[in-house]
């Protein structure tokens, strides 16, 4: 019973930490695309596209995080 | 695990019972809920126990909220009209140890197919009676905004040379997702694409597409020339396990990604929802649930077009970086000269 509180435990933690992570990196890429946008107006569309290609690639390393922390939530 | 009998057909003499028993148990706004001490309330975590204590009848014992929300995102035979009444989808005998019965889950992509047939039969049919002066109107004009906007912006721009023989595809994944989420947030429907089997099968259509069109664009030596990443050859022995797991980590995360989205918002929009029955509070569920899920909701709305979105751009942009050419600044070349 108490392998399952710890198991419960981790996967709570483990779940908040990779969310932090996700938040972190997303959030210096939304702050660098606004930057450019505000120097380079006419390039928006182009950061637009590159920021949501590398915020979906950071959110996938942090949904396999989540995906470990569900697994052991399950277990 | 225990088994939810919300779906029963008792469950509109149910839902009758927690609504009386609420509205015994609050007998006004005062913060009753607050009152309660911290173990209590998080003892009693389920409506059916609300309900119980006032003496409503349960009849499978108590149910948590959890338990609840599982089974609305889960996918299952059972398709339920909620006060309505509920329809059992046929069971197929197992096929070589797979089960193959009919879920909820494949009437709604059934649905979905009808759904695209009917609108884009419609919709190309007018296309061909149309002439070269004639401007699209309607429902043609709006698909005509989203085909362009996947031809321009997804396919050309990530794909490059060659992009039209890719552009079906593309087409045919971005809107089957996109309905597939709107889908999931109409009433009593059920979200295909929250089920993991579901997005994994597009990934691997991804991967097997991204493959295919490697390998006919480099040649077989081209191909795994490619998978030394173009290294010295002692290094070959580390170079060589990496690119192979990152073939097939991208489309892994392409299908976790869809799956994660769409699973996560509907868990949020019923906890929310939930709030307001473990904490048994009119004042709760007016300023707390009510307004965070519509909030949700919309946000839902959003994360549905661009969840399709993303799909279509991370399968365009695999299917570009497989078919690029060796030489990059020929390429670059060549984009600066489009």
């Amino acid at each position: 019973m108490e392998g399952l509180g710890l198991a419960y435990l981790g996967a709570g933690l483990g779940a908040g930490l990779a969310v932090i992570g996700a938040g972190l990196g997303i959030g210096n890429i939304a702050a660098s695309a606004a930057e450019g946008t505000a120097r380079q107006p006419e390039a928006t569309s182009d950061i637009r596209t590159t920021m949501i290609i590398a915020a979906a690639l950071i959110e996938g390393v942090a949904l396999f995080g989540e995906v470990i922390c569900v697994l052991l939530a399950l277990k | 695990m225990k088994r939810l009998n919300v779906l029963h057909p008792k469950s509109l003499v149910k839902v009758m019972a927690i609504l009386v028993a609420l509205l015994v148990n609050t007998g006004g706004f005062s913060g009753e809920a607050s009152a309660q001490s911290p173990e209590a309330s998080a003892e009693v975590v389920s409506a059916t126990a609300a309900a119980s204590e006032h003496g409503a009848p349960v009849a499978h014992g108590e149910e948590k909220a959890g338990d609840v929300i599982m089974h609305h995102v889960f996918d299952s035979n059972i398709f339920a009209f909620h006060p309505f009444g509920e329809i059992e989808l046929p069971k197929i005998a197992p096929v070589a140890g797979i089960d193959i019965s009919i879920t909820k889950h494949v009437v709604m992509m059934w649905l979905v197919s009808a759904i695209l047939l009917v609108v884009f039969s419609f919709v190309g049919g007018k296309y061909k009676k149309m002439t070269n002066r004639q401007a699209p109107k309607g429902l043609t004009n709006a698909m005509e905004a989203l085909v362009e906007f996947i031809r321009l912006d997804v396919a050309k721009s990530n794909i490059g040379h060659g992009y039209e023989k890719h552009l079906p595809y593309l087409l045919t994944v971005f809107f089957f997702i996109l309905l597939c989420n709107l889908l999931g947030l109409v009433p009593y429907g059920a979200t295909a694409t929250g089920n993991i089997n579901v997005t994994l099968a597009l990934a691997i259509f991804t991967f097997f597409i991204t493959q295919v069109a490697a390998l006919k664009a480099h040649g077989l030596k081209g191909f795994l020339v490619h998978l030394t990443a173009g290294t010295h050859w002692s290094l070959w022995i580390i170079m060589i396990p990496i690119e192979v797991i990152g073939l097939f980590t991208k489309p892994f995360a392409l299908a976790i990604r869809l799956f994660a989205n769409m699973t996560a918002g509907h868990i949020v929009i019923l906890s929310l929802i939930f709030i307001s029955f473990i904490l048994k509070s009119y004042v709760v569920a007016v300023a707390v649930s009510v307004p965070f899920s519509i909030f949700i909701y919309l946000l839902e709305l959003f994360v549905a077009f661009l969840q399709a979105f993303i799909f279509t751009m991370l399968s365009a942009l695999f299917i570009g970086l497989a078919t690029a050419h060796e030489g990059h600044d020929e390429h670059a070349a060549e984009v600066a000269h489009h």
